[in-house]
C-alpha cells in the first residue's frame, strides 16, 4: 500500500492517523454542545484512548499481552501527584513526604511529561529480563510486576496515602486538553508503527524465527516498543487522576482497568491503530447508551450486561476486531495518480 | 513440631490452590484458553451454597457444586464454543467478558455487599495436639484436594472420555481426525473445571465464610501463576505449581518479620518473577506448545 505513495505526498501517507486526529477533533468540538454528564463521558473516554493506544504499542505490535500496563498507570500518576500538588494540600494530604517534594509545586505539563518519563525508565529496567520471556509467561511477568507495584505503593503510606484515597490534585483535564493528549499519542505511535524499529517487531510478531533469521533484534525491539508503550500508558494514568482529582487503589481499579482496556483493544482490533481508538469509542458508546437505556426500567445492571454480551458478540462475530486489523484508507477522489 | 505444622499449612493452601490450578490448566490444555471466568464458577457455587444454606449441609454442598458446573457448561456452550478456532489473545478477552457479566449478574440480583454464611459449622473447630494447632477445614480441604486429583488421574488415565480428553490436549486436529468428539471432550472439561470450583467455593466459604461478587480473583490469579510456573499444559505441573505458590505463601507469612508481613504478596510475586527468568517454560516444559521449525 506504501510503495505505491509517492514519497512526496504527505497527505497518502499520514492519512491513518490525519482521519483519526481529524475525526476526533470534530466529535470533541461537537460535544461542548451537549449537556456537561455528556462531556464528561467523552472526556473519560478519551482518556481510555490514551491508555489503549499505549497498550496498543506494545501488545499490537509484538503480539505479547500484557497484564501490567497499569503498572505505570499507578506509578505515574502518584509522580505527577508529588510534581503538581499545591505546597498547601501536599502540607495536609502528605505531611511526610520527601522534601524535594514539599516545596515543589511544577506547572501540570512538565509534570506529566516527567511522570511519563518515570514509568518509561521502570519499564526499561524491568524490561531488561521480562522481554527474554515470551507468550503467557510474559503475560505472568508483567502481572508479577504490577502486583509488586501496587502492594508497595500500598504500604507507602508517607508518599501515596497508603490504600486511602488521596484527594486535592489539581484538576486540568478538559476536552481540548485531552483531545490534546490523544492526538500526540497517535503521531508518536503512528511515527513508531512506521518506523523501521515498529515494522521489525511487527514482523517478529508475524514469524519470529523468520525475524531472527533476518537480523531482527527481537528483545531489543519488544523493549524499545514496552518503553515507549509504558510513556504513553503512563501519561494516560495521570490524565485519569488529573480528572477524578483522586488517586486511590480502592476495588481493585487498576486490576478491572486491566481488563477493560485490553478488551477494547481488541474489540476494536489490535492490529491498527485505528482498532485501538475505534474499540474505546465502540464500548464507551455502547456502555454510556446502555446505561442511559436502563434508566427508565429501573433496574441498575442491566446495561453492564449488554456490554458484557455486546463484547461477546463482537469476539464471536470479529475475531480480529471490529476493524480487523486495518486503518481507513485513503479516499479515492485524494489520491493523486 | 512448627515443622509438621508447615506441612500441614503448606498441603491445605497448596491443595487449594493447585485445584484451581488445575481447573485452569485443564481448560487451557485443550483449547487454549485461560479462562478468567474461573473465579467466578467458584463465586456462584458459593452464592448457590449461600441461598442454601438453609438445607442440610450435604444438600448445600451439592448445590453449590451443581451449580458451578451448570455455570461451567453454560458458559462453555454460549461464551467459548463460538470462538473455538479463535486466538488465544480472543478467547482470553472473551473470558474477561465472562466474568465481567457473571459478576454483574450477581451484582444486579444480590447486590455488592459481602455476605455472611457458615455453611458447615464442624469444619471451623480446631483439633490442638501440643503446640500444633489444626483445624477441621484444612484436614478437609487437604483430603478433598487429594481425592480430586486421584479421582481426576484415574479418570484420564482409565475412563476413554479422560483418554480423548489427553489426546485432544495434545493434538486437537489430530483428535478431532481419529474420531474423538472434540465437543464432548471440551464440555467434560467444562464440567470438570466447575466441579474442581465448587470443591474451592466449599474450602473458601469455609475459610472466609463470606460471600462476595469478586471473590473468585484471586484464587483465579494465583491458580494462573500456578499453572504458568507448573508450565503451560501439563497437568501435573499445574498440580505442582499450584503447592509451590501455596508452600511460598506459608513459609513466607511464618519468617517474614512482622513489619514486611504486609509486603507477603509481592515476595511471592518477585519469587515467582525471578523463576520465571531462570525457567521460562516453567517446571514442566510441554512440547506441543513450541511451534516446530
Amino acid at each position: 500500500m506504501l510503495a505505491r505513495v509517492r514519497e512526496g505526498d504527505l497527505l497518502a501517507r499520514l492519512w491513518p492517523v490525519l482521519i483519526l486526529i481529524a475525526v476526533l477533533a470534530i466529535v470533541v468540538a461537537f460535544s461542548h454542545l451537549g449537556p456537561v454528564s455528556f462531556e464528561r463521558m467523552v472526556i473519560k473516554a478519551l482518556i481510555m484512548m490514551t491508555v489503549v493506544i499505549g497498550l496498543y504499542i506494545f501488545i499490537g505490535n509484538s503480539g505479547i499481552l500484557s497484564f501490567g500496563h497499569s503498572t505505570f498507570m499507578v506509578v505515574s500518576a502518584y509522580m505527577s501527584a508529588w510534581l503538581t500538588m499545591s505546597v498547601m494540600r501536599k502540607k495536609i494530604m502528605l505531611p511526610d513526604i520527601w522534601e524535594g517534594f514539599r516545596m515543589l509545586e511544577m506547572h501540570v505539563l512538565p509534570g506529566a511529561i516527567l511522570a511519563g518519563l518515570l514509568s518509561a525508565v521502570l519499564a526499561l529496567a524491568v524490561g531488561i529480563p521480562l522481554m527474554r520471556l515470551s507468550g503467557i509467561a510474559a503475560s505472568i511477568g508483567t502481572f508479577a510486576v504490577f502486583t509488586i507495584v501496587t502492594v508497595v505503593y500500598n504500604q507507602w503510606d508517607s508518599f501515596t496515602k497508603g490504600s486511602s484515597t488521596l484527594i486535592g490534585l489539581p484538576t486540568y483535564v478538559d476536552l481540548w486538553t485531552a483531545f490534546g493528549f490523544v492526538a500526540s499519542a497517535l503521531l508518536i505511535t503512528f511515527f513508531y508503527d512506521r518506523s523501521k524499529y515498529g515494522l521489525q517487531l511487527r514482523s517478529s510478531r508475524e514469524d519470529p524465527v523468520a525475524a531472527k533469521a533476518a537480523g531482527v533484534n527481537i528483545l531489543l525491539q519488544r523493549l524499545i516498543a514496552f518503553v515507549i508503550s509504558a510513556f504513553v500508558t503512563g501519561i494516560g494514568g495521570v490524565l485519569y487522576v488529573h480528572f477524578t482529582a483522586t488517586i486511590t487503589q480502592a476495588n481493585l481499579l487498576y486490576l478491572n482497568i486491566t481488563f477493560i482496556t485490553i478488551v477494547m483493544l481488541l474489540v476494536g482490533g489490535m492490529r491498527s491503530l485505528t482498532g485501538a481508538v475505534v474499540g474505546v469509542v465502540a464500548i464507551s458508546v455502547v456502555s454510556e447508551g446502555l446505561r442511559l437505556a436502563e434508566k427508565p426500567l429501573g433496574v441498575s445492571g442491566l446495561g453492564e450486561l449488554g456490554l458484557a454480551a455486546f463484547m461477546l458478540a463482537v469476539l464471536a462475530l470479529r475475531p480480529a476486531g471490529i476493524t480487523g486489523g486495518r486503518d481507513i484508507p485513503l479516499p479515492s477522489f485524494l489520491r493523486r495518480t | 513440631m512448627i515443622i509438621l505444622q508447615y506441612v500441614i499449612d503448606s498441603l491445605s493452601v497448596g491443595g487449594l490452590y493447585a485445584l484451581a490450578a488445575l481447573g485452569i490448566g485443564l481448560i487451557f490444555g485443550i483449547m487454549r484458553l485461560i479462562n478468567f471466568a474461573y473465579g467466578d464458577l467458584l463465586m456462584m457455587g458459593a452464592y448457590a451454597m449461600f441461598l442454601m444454606a438453609a438445607a442440610v449441609w450435604p444438600i448445600t454442598i451439592l448445590g453449590g457444586v451443581v451449580i458451578a458446573i451448570l455455570v461451567a457448561l453454560l458458559t462453555e456452550r454460549i461464551a467459548f464454543r463460538p470462538l473455538r478456532t479463535a486466538d488465544p489473545s480472543v478467547l482470553l478477552a472473551a473470558s474477561f467478558a465472562v466474568s465481567f457479566f457473571l459478576q454483574n449478574l450477581v451484582l444486579m440480583v444480590m447486590g455488592g455487599r459481602a455476605l455472611g454464611v457458615d455453611i458447615v459449622p464442624v469444619l471451623n473447630q480446631h483439633i490442638v495436639w501440643g503446640e500444633l494447632s489444626v483445624s477441621l477445614l484444612n484436614l478437609f480441604t487437604i483430603a478433598i484436594s487429594i481425592a480430586l486429583m486421584v479421582g481426576l488421574s484415574i479418570f484420564l488415565n482409565k475412563t476413554s472420555i479422560g483418554v480423548n480428553m489427553r489426546a485432544a490436549s495434545e493434538d486437537v486436529r489430530m483428535a478431532r481426525m481419529l474420531g474423538v468428539r472434540v465437543n464432548l471432550v471440551i464440555a467434560a472439561a467444562f464440567a470438570i473445571s466447575g466441579l474442581l470450583a465448587g470443591a474451592a467455593a466449599i474450602v473458601i466459604l469455609g475459610k472466609t465464610g463470606l460471600v462476595l461478587p469478586a471473590m473468585g480473583l484471586r484464587l483465579t490469579l494465583v491458580a494462573f501463576v500456578a499453572t504458568v510456573i507448573g508450565g503451560m499444559g501439563s497437568l501435573t505441573g499445574a498440580v505442582i505449581g499450584g503447592y509451590a505458590v501455596g508452600i511460598l505463601e506459608v513459609v513466607l507469612g511464618g519468617v517474614l518479620p512482622l513489619a514486611l508481613l504486609n509486603y507477603r504478596e509481592a515476595f511471592i510475586f518477585a519469587v515467582v518473577l525471578l523463576f520465571l527468568m531462570f525457567r521460562p517454560g516453567g517446571i514442566i516444559k510441554v512440547a506441543s506448545l513450541e511451534e516446530r521449525v
